[in-house]
């Protein structure tokens, strides 16, 4: 199988770092084939980033996403941008603090107040990227548990792993609690 | 009597420069200075861009590299980068080091690589035929000023001293046993040396200006009327030395040499990190 | 100055730029001289982090005019010397280009190629320097230009540019784009010895050499390093021993040496990958990474029972003909799928008749995508 995963939001927020440690826990941890690729403009911060992972069982040749299966998006401006790229019955996983997106029967919508739950547990919203990662790993489950770990564990700069591995549960907790809605 | 044979190529001669040309005079000087370093020429590496003065390292018996135009300085960065125990000679005309090796001479300066630049001043692009160049005179008639050049010229030991070269100093193809001292001096110092040599060239200078100069002797003269040693300047008013100039060395100041710097990076991250 | 070789593998999960510097580093690559330049900087931090741990050097040059000329410089004190850049950085390095052909100065330039003219898009792909590789620098002179499509090979084509580049005596130009160097795939760095790594013919014995610009028969000429031979290297027309020289039949001789030294010896240069290409009717001839949007074309074609085959030169320069010109004169339809007006077609239509075809071209700073090459083909049917 394959699938196209696209993190969207604005520059700074850290979308194309959770794109990567998505990629290198699929590809060095799960052993799939795997493509991260990101597009950006002349903006260092601002704008609308996307980064987008293939993850696929056989060969990838062309090596960006086309028909994504799972948006996940932090602005309100990415939401918008890229849901048209978002093919039939995908599903979009949004931080619902400051995006909003209409229901839709092409697609299924997760609504996660991420960016409240950070400010109430850690007082910051340093590891929104994180968070954003743990409730995609458990939306989809394409990916391990345990390789998710390593690859957040592998890119966490010393003395921040404990912050992002709680992020990661948070984002995990947040799915769930969504799930069962 | 001084052997110049045993540093020169002497099957390449004779060398292309125009009778009454400052560059033989600089050669000599130059080689002079090499024998009194008593360094191995397997250890020189003498470097050059493009132009009439580009020409001399072809008539030296060391490592020699004639590069392109105005590109003498990032040669030279590289062989000394890669190289350092190498003595990283450059001579440059003021067209070739100052207009289109302009950002190199700057960076060079900043930089403070341990290169000796020796720029040959004759204020004209001699070889193309007597253009006006980054240090022609103002006034004077030039092949691309016809009717009077209106530019200003570079000063250009403030400019090297305002980039960051440590040691600066002027001479002439007049005074010479003096730019023997300065080329010797610059060899020796640690760090980016850049000596500018006021001379002349009457083919495709002096020619033009009808009136200023008979022959390249005239020439010669205006270097004699015109130099100031430092210490003469220092007790002069600064109205008396308006249209002459100051020669010494001008500017001479220790920092940090970036070779030295490179691998003092490469030392520090030995054993260190990852 | 040495550098450590790797001796462990590793595998990394990547981006093209990285694994373009760890295949420099790999081929013993000891010197980086370069300017910051979208979409190519990646390669020249990497090595800023690594060289200096490896006893090599690196430097930010002024410009990419100094990058390439003090990679010329070490390259003659016998360092194993690379700059990186993308397109209006390459323009600049042009005139150095040709001197590095002349002097025959071992060195590779990287170029990460991006929109143009002028400054274009920097952050956009575009494969607009497919023709300026060939063609840029002024004078006849002998180009080898290699172009990766994944990772992986932004790893394999920079060692190969090296091992070239150290053989031949000459400049090796590696085109990737935009995509393929910023884009992360995992790839495997080798062990040290799994993959051949040439370095530079030094004259035997005492390492003096009088001649260094004689060539020994089909083999180019050995390069002594600056330090033992105290020769003379110039842009100019030069004779055996490397001084100037006006004589017509030297200089004759001389400048058609520098070109037959690569191209009478294409069989250690060509490098193509082909798939299909036995029986393909619709030939697709693309490189970098167009070529992947091409493929997924022609395996979708492949599975609908369509006789399609994929051309993909990794060396472009020289251009692959003596493989090419089978499968052109085969197929009925060539489709010639690039990232600008028609730069890889010009070199097709010198081997295929101009009515079979059928270029696709964008520009736009989008990626070429499967589904523009499809559309293109059909639209070309109506």
């Amino acid at each position: 199988m394959k699938y196209e995963i696209r993190f969207s939001g604005s520059g700074g927020q850290g979308v194309i770092t959770a794109s990567v440690i998505l990629g290198a826990a699929a590809a060095l941890h799960d052993g799939k084939n795997v493509i991260q690729s990101q597009s950006y403009g002349p903006e260092a911060r601002g704008g609308a980033t996307k980064a987008d992972v293939i993850i696929s069982d056989a060969k990838i040749r062309y090596p960006k996403a086309r028909h994504i299966d799972y948006l996940v998006s932090l602005t309100q401006k990415a939401a918008v941008k890229f849901i048209k790229t978002l093919k039939k019955g995908g599903v979009v996983i949004i931080d619902s603090d400051f995006v909003d997106l209409p229901d839709s029967p092409d697609h299924r919508i997760y609504r996660l107040p991420m960016t409240s739950s950070s400010i109430a547990k850690f007082n910051r919203t340093t590891t929104l990227n994180v968070i954003a990662l743990g409730a995609f790993a458990e939306v989809a489950g394409l990916v391990s548990a345990d390789a998710v770990k390593k690859a957040v564990l592998d890119n966490s700069p010393a003395g921040f792993e404990e912050m992002n591995i709680a992020s990661l549960d948070m984002g995990r907790e947040l799915a769930r609690a969504a799930k069962k809605n | 009597m001084f052997d110049y044979s045993a540093y020169l190529r002497n099957e390449k001669l004779p060398h292309i420069w125009c009778p009454g040309c400052g560059h033989g005079i600089i050669l000599k000087s130059l080689i002079r200075a090499i024998a009194k370093t008593g360094w191995d020429k397997d250890d020189i590496v003498l470097v050059s861009g493009i132009g009439c003065a580009s020409r001399l390292p072809g008539y030296v018996d060391c490592n020699t590299l004639h590069t392109a135009h105005g590109r003498a300085l990032a040669f030279a960065t590289g062989v000394k980068l890669a190289k350092p125990k190498f003595h990283v000679i450059v001579v440059s005309g003021d067209g070739d080091a100052l207009a289109i090796g302009g950002n190199h001479f700057i960076h060079a300066c900043r930089r403070n690589i341990d290169i000796s630049l020796i720029i040959f001043n004759n204020g004209i692009y001699g070889m193309t035929g007597g253009q006006y160049s980054p240090t022609t005179p103002q006034g004077d008639k030039a092949a691309t000023a016809p009717h009077g050049h209106i530019e200003p010229d570079f000063d250009v030991a403030a400019l090297a001293k305002g980039a960051g070269a440590t040691f600066v100093a002027r001479g002439t193809s007049y005074h010479v046993p003096q730019l023997d001292d300065y080329i010797y001096q610059a060899f020796m110092h640690k760090g980016f040396s850049v000596v500018e040599v006021v001379e002349a060239c009457y083919t495709t200078h002096g020619r033009k200006q009808k009136t200023k100069y008979k022959s390249n002797l005239d020439m010669m003269k205006w270097q004699k009327d015109r130099a100031v040693p430092l210490a003469k300047s220092r007790e002069m008013k600064p109205e008396e030395l308006a249209g002459k100039f100051v020669t010494g060395i001008l500017h001479e100041v220790e920092r940090p040499e970036y070779a030295d710097r490179y691998a003092g990076l490469v030392t520090s991250l030995k054993g260190g990190d990852k | 100055m040495t550098t450590t070789a790797h001796t462990e593998e590793k595998i990394l999960f990547t981006q093209g730029n990285i694994a373009c510097a760890e295949g420099a580093l790999y081929a013993g690559c000891n010197f980086f001289g370069g300017y910051p330049i979208t979409p190519s900087t990646e390669v020249a931090e990497h090595m800023a982090e690594e060289l200096p741990r490896r006893n090599g050097a690196f430097i930010q040059m002024e410009d990419e005019i100094a990058s390439l000329g003090a990679v010329i410089g070490a390259a003659l004190a016998g360092a194993k010397a690379m700059t990186a850049t993308s397109g209006p950085g390459f323009s600049l390095m042009q005139e150095l280009i040709g001197y590095a052909c002349i002097a025959e100065v071992p060195c590779v330039i990287v170029n990460v190629m991006r929109g143009g003219p002028s400054t274009g898009l920097p952050t956009s792909p575009a494969q607009s320097d497919l023709l300026q590789a060939k063609w840029g620098t002024h004078g006849d002179h002998p180009t080898i230009a290699l172009v990766p499509s994944s990772v992986e090979e932004m790893f394999t084509e920079t060692v190969r540019a090296f091992n070239l580049s150290e053989y031949f005596r000459t400049p090796v130009i590696v085109l990737g784009d935009e995509i393929i160097g910023h884009m992360r795939e995992k790839f495997r760095v080798p062990r040290s010895g799994e993959i051949e790594v040439i370095d530079r013919k030094v004259p035997d014995g005492d390492g003096i050499c009088r001649l260094p610009y004689r060539a020994d028969g089909k083999h180019p000429a050995c390069l002594p390093n600056f330090g033992t031979s105290r020769f003379h290297v110039t842009g100019l027309n030069h004779d055996e021993s490397g001084f100037p020289t006006m004589d017509p039949s030297i200089v004759q001789d001389s400048n058609a040496r520098i070109l037959d030294k690569v191209y009478h010896q294409r069989e250690l240069i060509d490098k193509v990958d082909m798939r299909y290409c036995e029986d393909a009717e619709i030939l697709f001839v693309s490189v970098g990474s167009a070529a992947r949007a091409a493929e997924e074309v022609v395996e979708e074609y492949r599975r609908k029972g369509v006789k399609a085959g994929l051309f993909r030169p990794i060396t472009l320069w020289p251009f692959p003909k003596k493989e090419f010109i089978p499968c052109a004169e085969r197929a009925k339809t060539i489709v010639v799928p690039e990232m600008n007006l028609g730069q890889l077609r010009t070199v097709v239509e010198r081997f295929a008749r101009s009515e079979k075809i059928l270029p696709v071209n964008l520009v736009s700073g989008e990626p070429l995508d499967p589904d523009f090459i499809v559309a293109t083909i059909e639209k070309s049917k109506r």
